[in-house]
């Protein structure tokens, strides 16, 4: 190791025990920090890691005393079971086709958690919080985050714990046993309750439930552009428009959960093609 | 009598071909059993004593990758008795629980390690979320994960399918339903009948190999499930830890 290993271009400092042997780029971690900082992977390291490796086992170990793997009848085309649940991480998104067509809560949706999540560092501009836990100094992007998976875990919840026969909702001491009236809960699209209101026609009832869908997305980007100029200046304008259709659409999930459970409103947009 | 022994061993030829180093009980031997050798150089020699904080990382990715680990050991010790058979399969899961020694073991650990993998992929990912892991110079690292986010549940679901049980049945029947309502390529999709799809031709019958799930149906997640998505998260993973050396570990300065 000695002098061996000691270059030229690291001329040894005869008050150190140590020479310097690697050089970095500026954001690597080990840049302007002194070797004292480290230790060797090799046992620290490796000795947590192997921890945690028999910590796991043990704990699947236990578990497997407890609880065991599943398995049901033949599978039987001729008969489908009531209810029929998805594996619990896709219960949400079965949880969502109580509140959207199945080509939005089924593929565009997940299709845009998905995109979202990718685009999030891109559109977080705040360069505050790396390398330790904060939620005083990036509130914003922690309440997107959280918000987002307070719905996916919700809705896995109910999915698991209220729902029953015929996917209806249940409460736990409900009888599980007994099919619901389904008569009990009625659906309507939007446009219905205007035309019952205003008393105009139903297309101009659709028109209203339109014009609510676009000014929900079309208001909620323009005003916060207004009211929180510093903010939209420092994302710049495609950044906030991509930030902005994101965040509505999640906001969008809620509302209309709220709205279906509450009102028992089916659809707000209504078009030939597609209603949301 | 014992240290000669030993000498001999550590000494000869053979033994020195595949430990290039003596016992890392120096600064020296420990840093070539780090980097000579290919499992374990996937970490630096050293690292900053506060990232090794068990309260910053909880080991979570360390988790998940060994419950992968879990996984492809207990994956491929089923592959042995199970054959991609819908009139056989469901009977190879039968012989598995009463039959086989260490059947149930195995079918058990590889289940749960499965839920447990998904779990802590999300757990280690929500600890990325909060402590900023994600911002430059990450971003693209971040992108690695939410793919094999993705990955790690289309593994399970594909897996879910295999026993040709009743769950199985349909929760794959549904699952797939929801791929014929894609827009413009789904039989049942907004635009798709006006584009000319079919239940025969569309991207549901791609996934199933047929309109319902059936044989074909069964031997394409079977593919997908041992062979065609470890082999893409491994790939990932690769990229992964490779991104995590370059980047630099976020960690508390
Ligand atoms: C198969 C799944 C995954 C495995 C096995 C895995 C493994 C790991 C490991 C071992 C680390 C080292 C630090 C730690 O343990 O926390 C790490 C870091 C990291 N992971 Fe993952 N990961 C996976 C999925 C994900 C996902 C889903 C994301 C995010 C969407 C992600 C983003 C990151 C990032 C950004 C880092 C760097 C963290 C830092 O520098 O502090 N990974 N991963």
């Amino acid at each position: 190791m000695d002098e061996k290993v000691t270059r030229e271009i690291f001329p040894r400092d005869s008050r150190k025990s140590y020479g310097l042997v690697e050089l970095m780029k500026k954001t690597a971690p080990i840049v302007k920090k002194e070797p004292e900082d480290t230790v060797y992977v090799w046992p620290n390291l490796l000795m947590i890691e192997i921890i945690c490796a028999i910590l796991v086992t043990v704990g699947l170990m236990v578990l497997i005393q407890f609880e065991h793997a599943p398995l049901r009848s033949l599978a039987d085309p001729s008969t489908t079971p009531n209810p029929m649940r998805a594996p619990w991480y896709f219960l949400g998104l079965q949880e969502l086709l109580v509140y959207f067509d199945p080509w939005y809560a089924g593929v565009v949706l997940p299709g845009m958690i998905i995109v979202g999540l990718m685009l999030f560092p891109y559109l977080d501009v705040n360069p505050k919080g790396v390398g330790y836990y904060t939620y005083s100094e990036r509130k914003f992007a922690v309440f997107n985050y959280s918000f987002g998976f307070a719905i996916w875990w919700i809705t896995i919840i109910i999915g698991t714990y209220l729902r029953g026969l015929d996917w209806q909702w249940y409460w736990p001491w409900s009888n599980h046993l007994e099919h619901m009236n389904p008569a009990l809960v009625t659906l309507i699209p939007l446009h219905l309750i205007f035309v019952n209101w205003f008393h105009v026609s139903e297309g101009v009832g659709k028109l209203f439930g339109d014009i609510i869908f676009v000014g929900y997305f079309a208001l909620g980007t323009i005003i916060p552009m207004i009211v929180w100029k510093p903010m939209y200046k420092a994302m710049g304008l495609w950044r906030y428009l991509t930030f902005s259709f994101f965040f509505l659409s999640m906001m969008g999930v809620a509302l209309k959960i709220v709205l279906r459970l509450l009102f028992n409103i089916k659809y707000v947009l209504v078009t030939p093609w597609i209603n949301i | 009598m014992l240290q000669k022994i030993k000498n001999e061993i550590v000494e000869s030829q053979i033994f020195k071909s595949v430990f290039r180093h003596g016992y890392p009980d120096n600064d020296l031997d420990r840093a070539y059993a780090i980097f000579s050798s290919v499992f374990l150089h996937i970490h630096p020699v050293k690292v900053r004593r506060s990232a090794l904080r068990m309260r910053y990382t909880f080991c979570l990715g360390g988790i998940t990758l060994f419950l992968f680990i879990i996984l492809a050991v207990t994956g491929i010790w089923l592959m042995f008795y199970y054959t991609p058979y819908t009139g056989l399969a469901y009977r190879n899961i039968k012989d598995l629980q009463f039959v086989i020694f260490g059947g149930n073991l195995m079918r058990d650990l590889h289940r749960f390690a499965a839920h447990g993998m998904v779990l802590f992929v999300w757990l280690h990912m929500t600890r990325v979320f909060l402590t900023g892991a994600y911002k430059a110079p990450r971003e693209f690292n971040w992108i690695v994960g939410v793919v094999l986010l993705v990955n790690t549940l289309v593994l399970s679901w594909t897996g879910y399918l295999l026993p040709w049980d009743q769950l199985a049945y349909w929760a794959v029947t549904v699952g797939a339903k929801m791929a014929s309502y894609t827009p413009l390529i789904g039989q049942n999709g907004p635009w798709g009948p006006q584009l000319g799809f079919l239940p025969t031709n569309d991207i549901m019958f791609m996934l199933l190999g047929g309109t319902v799930v059936g044989q074909n149906a069964l031997i394409r997640f079977y593919v997908l499930h041992c062979v065609v998505l470890p082999l893409v998260v491994t790939v990932f993973l690769a990229v992964h830890f490779w991104r995590i050396r370059k980047d630099g570990f976020s960690g508390p300065l």
